[in-house]
């Protein structure tokens, strides 16, 4: 019986993260659409609901009746596996993310390494659809974005461990509480600014989207998914890219603190604060995608391992030189 | 406890069928997947044990980063063709014999390992004495690896910067005649660099010399 109600009480807990990520996620593709109407002059999803706000559920409601397509020749288990993958990565990466000091699922000792542990698991949803589809596009796209993929992991990683420098704990709750002072993103900024490129090419989005280059790769990795499956894709893709932006607001703008600690801004409550962070760096996300070519394979690839990979690096020698001069490292 | 204890026997169970399916599966990429579904329960078998750190650890590197590549080679080089040439030839000889011998080694190490289980109680006797209980384990582990190990520690490091630059110049190589895009001379180009206005007299045209 105890252990009943622990379970019940546990799946009530994930279901109160989860529905709210869920939601927020089909808000987010509404305005992510809204937004690139805006800036190229058009209007919009603004038929369905008041301001088209239902647009993604109408949607969702479409690719939920359309048939299912497997393709003959495809490897059928890694192709059902692969959309479920790329969603259940993008969900219980948020089971660490820290709403306020105590409204978070799992406030585990190593949560960063969690998210990132997780984000580079991500890989496999695409190589796995791009493959088991047996087709070439698909293929050529997967392959593409794995490589992408693990190489913007690594100035990510790097990029990490300034941070790490200035927290002392791998806890999010604790990189949180540490910018109490001073958000990361003041004395880090240059590290900020690789970070958000890195995510996009992370979360492989424009311009940064060559592996679902439309004009060479009809739609990468998608291709041969329809209906659901289709929709499952779609959904972890833009999961993951909240997840990417509550990532960049906790680590350097930080997460559930209020800007200034005084009377106006500490009635609200923090998860508004968090919540808000993320749709600013959505909202910075989804301008670019409206106003920057796409890039080319190579430079790509230049921009990754050459220049954003030892820049950081630099500037973890400089930050902890910085700190170990001055005395402030943080000793536990 | 049970929940501990249901898990901690779901894990291994993964973990063990994963391992034979691994050598047991005829496609190589669901063996590549096998062995991925191998690291991710040892990694959660690692969680369980309380070692969460040595467990994210293992999830980003071997997961994360080798796994990937074992998954590219196999699905750019064709290896299921390539293993069956390679069992019928005629120069097998020459491989089967150090495959004994290198799984023979592994054999014994996995057996001294296990020989080794028995000292256990008296280590973990030994280690609940010094003060580790209050710090984190990643605290733990820095702080031994970086003061009593870091000579160890740095020869690895430097073991796998040799492998890596042996790695590059071994499948370097210059091609000749290769067109390559230099972005500093890209992106220096001027108007007059590219563009020449030329006045054209008509009936006459106008000599482009290259």
């Amino acid at each position: 019986m105890e252990y009943v109600t622990l379970l019940f009480s546990e799946i009530y807990k994930i279901l109160y993260v989860l529905i709210p990520v869920l939601v927020s996620v089909a808000m987010i593709v509404w305005l992510d659409r809204r937004i690139w109407a805006f800036v190229q002059k058009r209007r919009g999803p603004n038929v369905v609901g008041p301001f088209g706000l239902f647009q993604t559920l109408a949607d969702a409601l479409k690719y939920i009746f359309k048939e299912i397509i497997i393709p003959a020749s495809s490897n059928k288990i890694i192709f059902i596996l692969a959309p479920i993958v790329t969603m259940t990565l993008a969900l219980i990466a948020w089971a660490v993310i820290p709403f306020s000091e105590d409204y978070v699922l799992a406030d585990i000792n190593v949560g960063i390494l969690y998210i990132f542990a997780i984000s580079s698991l991500g890989v496999y949803g695409i190589i796995m659809g791009g493959w088991a589809s047996n087709s070439k596009y698909p293929f050529l796209g997967s392959i593409r974005s794995a490589a992408q993929m693990v190489s913007y992991e690594v100035s990510i990683g790097v990029i990490i461990i300034n941070v790490l420098l200035c927290v002392g704990s791998l806890n999010l709750n604790d990189i949180v509480l540490a910018q109490q002072k001073i958000w990361f993103v003041i004395p880090l900024f240059p590290m900020f600014v690789i970070f958000f490129i890195s995510s996009l090419a992370e979360t492989n989005r424009p311009p940064f989207d060559l592996p679902e280059a439309e004009a060479e790769l009809v739609s990468g990795y998608q291709t041969e998914y329809s209906g659901m499956m289709y929709a499952m894709f779609w959904l972890g893709e833009y999961a993951n890219i909240l997840l990417m932006c509550a990532l960049g607001s906790i680590l350097f703008l930080g997460g559930w603190l209020a800007p200034i600690n005084i009377s106006p801004f500490d009635i609200v409550p923090p998860p508004v604060w968090l919540i808000l962070k993320i749709l600013f760096l959505f909202i910075l996300f989804s301008l670019i995608k409206a106003i920057v070519p796409r890039y080319r394979y190579d430079q790509l690839m230049r921009l990754g391992w050459k220049v954003f990979l030892p820049f950081s690096l630099i500037w973890v020698v400089l930050t902890s030189g910085y700190l170990l001069y001055f005395d402030l490292l943080p000793v536990y | 406890m049970l929940a501990h204890a249901i898990f901690f026997y779901f894990f291994s169970f993964v973990a063990i069928i994963s391992a034979i399916m691994v050598t047991a599966s005829k496609n190589t990429v669901h063996s590549v997947f096998f062995l991925i579904l191998d690291f991710i329960s040892i990694s959660c078998l690692f969680i369980m044990i309380g070692a969460e750190f040595l467990g994210m650890i293992m999830l980003i590197v071997y997961v994360g980063a080798v796994a990937v590549l074992f998954l590219f080679v196999v699905m750019m080089l064709n290896v299921a063709q390539q293993k069956n040439q390679w069992f019928k030839s005629s120069d097998t000889s020459t491989h089967i014999p150090i495959g004994l011998i290198v799984s023979l080694i592994i054999f014994c190490e996995l057996l001294i390992v296990i020989g080794g289980w028995k000292y256990k109680p008296d280590i973990i006797k030994n280690f609940s004495d010094s003060q580790i209980s209050n710090s984190t384990n990643t605290h733990t582990i820095g702080s031994v690896l970086y003061t009593e190990y870091i000579h160890l520690f740095q020869i690895s490091g430097m073991i796998l910067l040799v492998a890596m630059i042996g790695a590059i110049v071994l499948t370097f190589r210059k091609r000749e005649g290769v067109k390559r895009q230099n972005y500093f001379s890209q992106i220096s180009r001027e108007k007059n660099q590219g563009v020449e206005l030329v006045e054209v007299k008509s009936n006459e045209g106008v000599k482009i010399d290259v």
